[in-house]
């Protein structure tokens, strides 16, 4: 392989990016202009509009020590960005969560001041407790719902139990909870994640439309009369694509950043999830040669690169949060789930780099994206030389 | 001293001949540049070419003539190893278009069919890509592109981005590119094609620049004032089939017309250019 060659390829498909005013706009404005709309719809802008959960508590009459449960509504009451309704009716609660009139229904169960009197007298003996669970609906349709009620309800919980976060065991287990830490965190910093995967997936329709054009204009014939080889030809690409993810991806950081998403994390953090968008960034070079090979022209490129887009876009960013279980599912045969989920370990739930739901991460983005665009090469070769 | 010198005119000779030896066996071996040997070419129920034999000699200026769709495009397209032949062989300066593809692109430049250039990128910057992509130094690239540039009349332009081009000015830049690597044969399919008359000149006196220069030209065309204008020799081809070979002069003694457009008639009893 020549790096002469190479570099150069990398050079003129940047100047194409910088030159065409389309494209310029799918891969650099667009993410700014979408980032920007949806941090102005969901509280990111100025970080002073916080936003208001409704949660309501189902507490039990026949409950033997009721002071508990009281106080943890106090507790939850005690949060700025809640307002509390208690019923002491299930079935009432529920048609009014099914009605919308709240995001998030919770259960408190007849056990609940049991399972803290016995917590509080063996604090560190696990075998002394009385386990119990609490229930939390949830309005599946609300993004705010799934993404920030059950940590709001953890660290009350944790806080009445004077746990710190991180520790695992507890008497009273939130069914759906999670480990997020939530101070004051807007809507908005829960998509930001997402975001970062976001913007790096046109590159799809931007490879598939590059890879068309240059075949529609006899611009591949000419290259492949010249002695470019293949590997130079893909690796040129593919390495002026993962210039503009990156740059994208500083992009979106910055609009973020901009709009008020503050995360509590080092500088590797950072690193990590700009390598992170790297690595996401060549399977989607894989699957614009995918439909690039499918494609009979430039124009069909643009449309059926959505076969690959949209599935990316709302099974794994942000839009995948108030997406339905099967559609959640469905997310875990996307890399972009991965990417967003990672980010979201580290952004937001303050993971270490070197845990293992992060390395996992890692690694399935790595293996699948490296097998995107091999295939996506292997195919478009087999089709179309190059 | 005078020992030594002997001894050094001695072996110095002796080199000499085995050189002249060696020399004689390598201009014997690829004394045509191009060796075409039966070759087909089929799509699918189409056979676009249909077992042509050809030599073209190094330095020679051939003319490779025929309507649409006689096959020009394809016999090209398989001597500069964009497509497989059915079967058949092809030679350049005696390797293999299919097996030392690595050498044969480097010694062949080709302007092929459709204008293809960067449309974002500028004149320059076109050729300054093709020239790095051939291995060429800083140097070499600048001079060449600003030498290539002067002949088709594009310095003026040369900074401009190519999409506000006129056509003719396309078409001489695309032409310009096979030429980047000053390669020792080109390939032009249909070099002229849609250019105005004065673009159409400036390239004629390019091509014969190069003849007189030594490289080995195929062109293709459909004009056959363009083949009698330029043409050492010339193959017609009608329906993938060579129906005639020769000098222009002599094709045209040989079949008692005045002109290459006759002769064409003559063999067919078509016009070549029928839509006109
Ligand atoms: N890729 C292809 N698939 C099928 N038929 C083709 C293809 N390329 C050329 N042909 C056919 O082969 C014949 C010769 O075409 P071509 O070489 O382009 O002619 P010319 O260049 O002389 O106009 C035509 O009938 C054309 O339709
Ligand atoms: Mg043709």
């Amino acid at each position: 392989m020549q790096i002469q060659r190479t570099l150069a390829l990398t050079k003129k498909e940047l100047k194409k990016t910088i030159r065409e005013p389309a494209v310029l706009f799918m891969i650099f404005l667009f993410p700014v202009v979408f980032v920007f709309a949806f941090g102005a719809s969901f509280g990111g802008l100025g970080g002073s509009q916080t936003p208001n959960y409704h949660i309501g508590v189902v507490t039990s009459s026949s409950e033997d020590n009721p002071q508990w449960s009281q106080a943890f509504v106090e507790n939850l009451v005690a949060k700025k960005i809640v307002t509390v309704s208690v019923y002491s009716e299930n079935a009432t609660a529920q048609a009014d969560l099914s009605q919308g009139k709240m995001q998030a229904l919770l259960l408190i169960p007849e056990t609940f001041g049991d399972s803290i009197n016995a917590y509080i007298q063996a604090p560190n003996d696990a075998n002394q407790w009385l386990n119990s669970t609490m229930q939390l609906y949830l309005d599946k349709g609300s993004l705010i719902a799934t993404q920030a009620v059950p940590p709001i309800i953890q660290q009350t919980l944790n806080s009445m139990l004077n746990q710190n976060q991180q520790t695992l065991q507890s008497p009273i287990k939130l069914q759906t909870a999670s480990l997020v830490e939530v101070k004051t965190a807007s809507t908005f910093d829960f998509m930001a994640p997402g975001m970062f995967t976001f913007a790096s997936i046109f590159l799809i329709m931007m490879v598939a439309q590059s890879f068309t054009q240059d075949r529609e204009n006899g611009m591949m014939k000419r290259i492949r009369i010249s002695p470019t080889t293949p590997t130079e030809l893909m690796t040129g690409h593919v390495l002026a694509y993962m210039c503009i993810a990156l740059v994208q991806s500083i992009i979106v950081f910055a609009m973020t950043y901009a709009m008020g998403f503050r995360p509590s994390v080092v500088g590797s953090s950072y690193m990590f999830a700009f390598v992170l968008v790297l690595v996401f960034s060549v399977s989607n070079v894989g699957f614009g040669l995918i439909t690039a090979t499918i494609a009979k022209s430039s124009g069909a490129a643009t449309g059926l690169s959505f076969l690959f887009v949209l599935p990316q876009m709302f099974l794994g960013t942000f839009v995948g949060a108030s997406l339905s279980g099967a559609a959640q599912a469905a997310g875990k045969f996307v890399p972009s789930y991965y990417v967003t989920d990672a980010l979201t370990s580290v952004f937001l739930r303050g993971a270490p780099l070197a845990s293992a739901a992060v390395l996992l991460d890692l690694a399935v983005v790595s293996v699948s994206c490296i097998g995107i665009l091999a295939a996506g090469i292997v195919l478009y070769a087999k089709y179309y030389k190059i | 001293m005078r020992l030594q010198f002997l001894f050094f005119k001695f072996t110095s000779k002796h080199e000499t001949k085995f050189f002249a030896a060696k020399s004689l066996t390598v201009i014997y071996m690829s004394e045509s540049a191009i060796k075409i040997q039966n070759l087909n070419k089929k799509f699918e129920d189409k056979l676009a070419v249909e077992n042509l034999n050809l030599e073209v000699a190094k330095g020679e200026l051939f003319g490779l003539l025929g309507p649409n769709g006689a096959g020009k495009t394809t016999t090209i397209n398989i001597l500069c190893g964009l497509i497989k032949p059915t079967s058949g062989t092809v030679q350049i300066h005696g390797f293999d278009v299919q097996n030392d593809t690595q050498k044969v692109k480097e010694l062949i430049g080709v302007c092929i069919q459709e204008t293809a250039i960067y449309p974002y990128l500028s004149g320059k910057e076109n050729l300054e890509l093709f020239g790095k992509l051939y291995g060429m130094n800083k140097k070499a690239i600048k001079e060449r592109s600003n030498l290539l540039l002067n002949k088709m009349g594009l310095a003026d332009d040369a900074k401009r981005v190519t999409a506000k081009y006129s056509g003719g000015m396309k078409r001489r830049l695309s032409l310009a590119l096979a030429f980047i690597h000053d390669p020792q044969i080109a390939f032009l399919d249909e070099p002229t094609v849609a250019m105005d008359p004065q673009s159409r000149h400036a390239v004629w006196d390019f091509i014969k620049e190069q003849k007189n220069k030594g490289k080995t030209i195929v062109l293709t065309t459909h004009y056959m004032e363009e083949a009698q204008e330029l043409c050492d020799r010339v193959g017609i081809i009608d329906h993938g089939k060579l129906i005639a070979l020769g000098v222009p002069s002599e094709l045209i003694a040989k079949n008692h017309v005045k002109n290459l457009e006759e002769v064409f008639i003559q063999l067919t009893g078509r016009n070549i250019r029928e839509e006109l």
